[in-house]
């Protein structure tokens, strides 16, 4: 697992809209990745540039690999691989795909607009 | 030859059979094991029953634990709807024989990014086939992905991937899918899963809905290609396999009795043929209906099992109405040997019906089944339907060695003889019953119009209703033709007087004779009197007579004495005389 900037496992529930309220710049990311393929590594490299550049030292970024945890699938409803997942700050999204389309993922992650500002 | 083709079929393909009652029996097995099936078709046809039908029933029945992925309803609405049916999805989901998985998709939730595939949902299915063992998938309906992932290209290709990583997997697969406008599905799942395609309908006809299901493809099997009406009840799916049927059922020469003795002896005097079709047809209130009931009762008696399906009446009223001719049903209805089925005509469809009776026949396994009468259906289709319907349940009633009884009403203004459903062809024993009006009076009437395999009675005889029960009377037939009722009931006095009078002449001739006997007896008897008297006077002169002779003789010896002649000539003579 490749680990990020500060990761919190297990995140309480009842805690999020009051993270989100206090401290509304803290991304809080997921990816699912399926196994070490190509298209798993171009979505991880992607990404990282993209955090890096946008929102350095305040997202935590956790990586899972569905092969090995399988299970883990079904509670996030995960179909398509690779997908990213923006749990904070709300609204919730889900974001396919190998990242390649950079607009795109900033759209998703709702930094294109602060950019514009 | 069809068999052995069937069972070379059988060898070919592996079945895994579904559970469901009466699909397996027209795919001849179930849907191919260890491949996807398609099933289609239009909102609220039943697809999704179908489908959990068929995980349930692997799960339950054959061992088979199943993955129900769903990417409309969710767990806990599925869990409810089927409820209904009496499917407890909780019970079976901790035994570990099946796993539901409801699939999300929001489609504002998604953002593409470049590409992907649907490597997540394989691993997720993979993982919930694998955790329980799963031989049965079912897809529900996998083309919401279509809604939800904008990519088509994308997605046309990891479903057919998806689709092949099934039959990798070995499982069978059901893949429900929404009817398109020109082809099966709206996103042409059918190019993907080509080996069996299940069609579903449910059609609405003159306000009376009929579910069909149809096999429209099933690679490397034979199968019918028939609509099969099919039913959703509380027990579930059945579809009704009642267009297979051949002419090949087996006969009886056993009879039963029709519960009236007087027929019966119409018929040879045992009644009508086990597994034969009876059809009582007549006007209104002739009796169509009592005649059913005695036959009924008959048969509880005989510790047979009836159904009786009344389109007209309800149960009690039949009950009640039966009773006042002496036909006491209720107690078989309690002991369990006797049951109502009563519905309305008009209630669903012909096909519907049929199915119906199938399900209530296959259920109750009565001896007996009663449709009174048939001829309501009329009015709900068109007579070519009504007549292969009535065939279906005919060969299907025959099949299983029942005996039907068929009432139908004929209008009194069209002939006797046809009957409005137009099913005399399928009827092996036909009863008539018609009214005879005569100076005044409406007299029943009753003859066997035909009864295959027997010498029936060609009479008319006279049908009453009484109190208890029906009798036939003797028709009266002569010279002033057929008369029933009190023209019968005048005629036969008549009749009977014209007997006493003719009896008493005899009897007055044969007083004369005996008179006449007694006067020559004693006509007789004088004349014996006088002969016998003129008889003894006769015999009396004769002695005279003699008496004469011999003294005459006496004295011609005396004088011979006396005139000394010869001794022994005289003594000689004597002699020769008294030898």
């Amino acid at each position: 697992m490749n680990k990020k900037g500060t990761i919190v496992k297990n995140w309480p529930k009842d805690l999020e809209p009051i993270l989100s309220s206090h401290d509304n710049d803290k991304y809080v990311l997921r990816l699912y990745l399926t196994g070490s393929t190509c298209r798993s590594a171009l979505a991880l490299t992607n990404l990282e540039k993209i955090c890096e550049e946008y929102l350095e030292g305040r997202y935590e970024l956790e990586v899972i690999d569905l092969y090995q945890n399988p299970s883990l699938a079904k509670g996030d409803q995960i179909i398509a691989a690779p997908t990213l997942i923006k749990k904070l700050p709300l609204p919730f999204r889900r974001i396919i795909g190998d990242m390649s389309n950079r607009e795109k993922v900033l759209l998703g992650l709702d930094l294109r607009d602060k950019q514009n500002e | 030859m069809k068999k052995l083709e069937h069972e070379l079929s059988m060898k070919r393909l592996p079945k895994s059979p579904t559970g469901i009652q009466g699909f397996d029996e027209i795919t001849g097995g179930g849907v191919p094991k260890g491949r996807p099936t398609l099933v289609c078709g239009g909102a609220g046809c039943g697809k999704t029953l179908f489908a959990i039908e068929f995980l349930v029933r692997g799960a339950t029945e054959f061992n088979e634990p199943g993955v129900f992925m769903s990417f409309e309803e969710t767990n806990e609405e599925l869990t409810i709807n089927v409820a209904s049916l009496g499917f407890d999805l909780e019970d079976l989901i901790r035994r570990k024989k099946l796993i539901l998985d409801h699939v999300h998709i929001e489609r504002s939730e998604i953002e593409e990014t470049g590409e992907y595939d649907l490597e997540a949902l394989f691993i997720r299915l993979g993982y919930a086939i694998d955790s329980i063992g799963a031989k049965r998938v079912v897809l529900d309906t996998i083309e919401s992905l279509f809604a939800g992932l904008p990519n088509q290209l994308i997605l046309r290709a990891e479903l057919r991937r998806l689709f092949r990583w099934l039959k990798v997997k070995g499982v069978t697969a059901i893949i429900t899918g929404e009817k398109g406008d020109e082809k099966l599905t709206r996103q042409g799942l059918e190019e993907y899963v080509s080996d069996c395609v299940i069609m579903l309908d449910h059609r609405v006809n003159e306000q009376t809905s009929t579910r069909r299901l149809r096999i429209v493809k099933y690679r490397g099997s034979i199968h019918g290609t028939n609509e099969y009406p099919f039913l959703i009840d509380e027990t579930g799916f059945s579809v009704l396999p009642v267009t297979s049927l051949g002419l090949k059922h087996i006969v009886s020469n056993e009879r039963v009795s029709s519960g009236i003795p007087a027929l019966d002896k119409m018929l040879e005097g045992k009644g009508y043929y086990r597994g034969s079709t009876v059809l009582v047809s007549g006007t209104a209130g002739v009796g169509k209906t009592s005649i059913a009931a005695h036959f009924a009762e008959a048969a509880c008696k005989r510790g047979e099992r009836v159904l009786y399906f009344c389109f007209e009446e309800s149960p009690n009223q039949l009950i009640r109405n039966m009773l006042s001719i002496g036909i006491d049903l209720e107690p078989w209805v309690e002991k369990g040997v006797l049951l109502f089925h009563a519905t309305r005509p008009t209630l669903y469809g012909l096909e519907m019906h049929l199915a119906v009776t199938h399900k209530a026949v296959n259920a109750f396994k009565p001896d007996i089944v009663i449709l009174d009468p048939i001829n309501t259906f009329v009015i709900s289709d068109k007579e070519f339907e009504i007549k292969t319907m009535l065939m279906r349940i005919v060969d299907f009633l025959k099949a299983r060695q029942i005996t039907a009884l068929f009432t139908s009403l004929t209008s009194s203004e069209g002939p006797l003889e046809s009957s409005e459903a137009g099913i005399s062809s399928l009827i092996d024993t036909w009863i008539l019953l018609r009214d005879i009006e005569l100076s005044g009076e409406r007299n029943r009437g009753m003859y066997v119009l035909k009864s295959r395999g027997m010498a029936n009675s060609n009479q008319i005889r006279e049908f009453m209703l009484t109190d208890h029960g029906v009798e036939l009377r003797e028709a009266y037939i002569g010279s002033k033709g057929v008369l029933t009722g009190s023209a019968r009931i005048a005629q036969e006095a008549k009749e009977s007087a014209e007997l006493l009078i003719r009896k008493k002449d005899i009897e007055r001739k044969k007083r004369e004779i005996e008179q006449k006997r007694n006067s020559l007896k004693a006509q007789i008897s004088a004349l014996h009197f006088q002969f016998e008297s003129e008889e003894s006077e006769a015999i009396k002169m004769i002695e005279i007579e003699q008496d004469q002779v011999k003294r005459l003789k006496q004295d011609k010896l005396e004088m011979a004495e006396s005139r000394h002649a010869d001794k022994e000539n005289i003594s000689s003579k004597n002699a020769k005389k008294n030898k």
